[in-house]
């Protein structure tokens, strides 16, 4: 489904922020990508939908090469949903219409079918109620499952997340993470970008872990856990695991 | 106290319905299309300049350069007997083409809000911060489309009280067509003062609506601020 070949990356003329990067992602698969921050985990996954430019190497997505200055981005965005670290909803829309612009204005589905697929997302996600608030009114953990029901709204093929739970208080993180859990048991193809070891576990099938702009681990999640092969990595998860 | 005593305040009540239903009217129409325009046209600009095509950012930054270092009402006249002869060339017309001192003041205008609106624009779309149009992008809208709907709302939305601050320095602005005789409402004023001789009388009143008109708006603007700073 995604495939990461030899990706690399600069900011500058001197930066090197991915480093020969190789990657998959098979369809139904969840990938957890974890590594210290600066690690390029979050410009890796940016550059799957291509919000971030690559320079060298290539990735493809269902087929479809992103970083062929032919291909239709939009269209080829549309068809993967994308989790951010600070929400990004558009606080200038009711939560509704949130789910609906894309819907409606890139997909070209009628009003009352956008309408009707968001209020079904929203009860998925446990939020029917708050359909006619605006972004403000809702806490943390409530917008960021807006975020991902409107994603998930443009029926995507795959999901990517970046650090969907890292801005989030702790009380809030659990509800975020109990909506994802849901979607990768239901078959979702999902990256995602997280520190969250735990939910690494339960529904991981591979997790990667980067250092430096480079992959350094990419193995089973048993593997990974069970036995890192590199030091690095084994030196973050006894920190991140310590507590 | 001779002057005060001599003050005549029925030139004033008897001119009132010239005043205001042809130079007030008059006035409010020229600020409402020229901060319509203007808001058009400056948000163009502000899209220019915030482009990744350097060239279209080089010439909208130019524009606002040369537009903003003339002096208004030099431009409102020199306008007003330019443009029959810009659009004679641009129809290929034989004889220069008439334009109303209402459109050419017009067009002037619409110039000159466009440079100003557009830095204000450009103020409101860089407040907005890059993971908006990023989420935008990533349901799939195309530029144009993240723009309409998700970062010009918000950026006219926090801007609105600048906008609307600059249309009252515009309103008192309007009041420089009185070079091309145009009668808006302090050239009405004018025109009375002269025919009755009472400059005194007339200047002062219309100094008076200005001044509350302005006023009233302005406390108008500080309302909607504080409002936008609750919702936001």
């Amino acid at each position: 489904m995604i495939e990461i070949n030899h990706v690399n990356k600069w900011y500058g003329p001197s930066f090197q922020v991915l480093k020969d990067c190789t990657t998959s992602v098979a369809k139904g698969e969840v990938v957890v990508v974890c590594g210290p921050s600066g690690s390029g985990k979050s410009t890796l996954i940016k550059c799957v939908n291509a919000l971030e430019p690559i320079q060298g190497g290539d990735i493809t997505l269902d087929g479809v090469k992103v970083n062929d200055p032919k291909t239709d981005l939009p269209k080829l965005r549309s068809r993967v949903g994308m989790v951010f670290q600070h929400f990004e909803l558009f606080p200038h829309l009711r939560i509704i219409d949130n789910l609906r612009l894309a819907q409606e204005k890139v997909l070209g589905r009628k009003a009352e079918d956008a309408t009707a697929k968001g209020m079904k997302l929203l009860e998925r996600v446990g939020l029917k109620d708050h359909a006619k608030k605006f972004p403000a009114e809702l806490s943390g953990g409530q917008q960021q499952r807006v975020a991902i029901a409107r994603a998930l709204a443009m029926d995507p093929i795959a999901m990517l997340f970046d650090e969907p739970t890292s801005a989030l208080d702790p009380e809030m993180i659990s509800e975020v993470l109990d909506v994802m859990v849901d979607l990768a048991r239901e078959g979702m193809t999902m990256m995602v970008v997280t520190h969250e070891m735990g939910f690494a576990n339960k529904v991981a099938d591979r997790v990667i872990f980067m250092d430096r702009g480079e992959i350094v681990e990419d193995a089973k999640k048993a593997d990974f856990f069970g036995t890192p092969r590199s030091d690095r990595a084994q030196k973050f998860l006894s920190k991140i695991l310590q507590h | 106290m001779t002057m005060i005593g001599s003050f005549d305040f029925d030139v004033i009540r008897r001119s009132l319905p010239y005043l205001f239903l042809e130079g007030m009217r008059f006035t409010l129409t020229l600020t409402a299309l020229a901060a319509f325009g203007g808001l058009v046209f400056g948000t163009l600009i502000a899209l220019m300049r915030l482009s990744s095509y350097k060239v279209l950012g080089r010439i909208a930054g130019f524009y606002v350069d040369f537009i903003r270092s003339l002096p208004l009402v030099l431009v409102i006249f020199w306008f007003y007997f330019l443009v029959p002869y810009i659009g004679q060339w641009l129809t290929g017309a034989s004889r220069p083409i008439t334009v109303g001192a209402f459109a050419s003041s017009l067009i002037t205008f619409i110039a000159f809000e466009a440079a100003y609106f557009s830095e204000i624009m450009r103020a409101g779309i860089q407040s907005i911060s890059k993971g908006q149009p990023a989420a935008a992008s990533a349901l799939g809208l195309t530029y144009a489309q993240s723009m309409r709907y998700v970062v010009l709302p918000q950026a006219f939305r926090n801007m609105l009280p600048v906008l609307l601050t600059q249309t009252i320095v515009l309103f008192q602005d309007t009041s420089l067509v009185y070079v091309l005789s145009i009668p808006d409402f302090l050239g009405a004023a004018s025109k009375v003062a002269q025919r009755d001789g009472r400059l005194v009388e007339m200047y002062l009143f219309a100094a008076l609506v200005y001044f509350v008109i302005s006023c009233v708006a302005s406390y108008g603007v500080r309302r909607l601020q504080a409002r936008i700073a609750i919702v936001r």
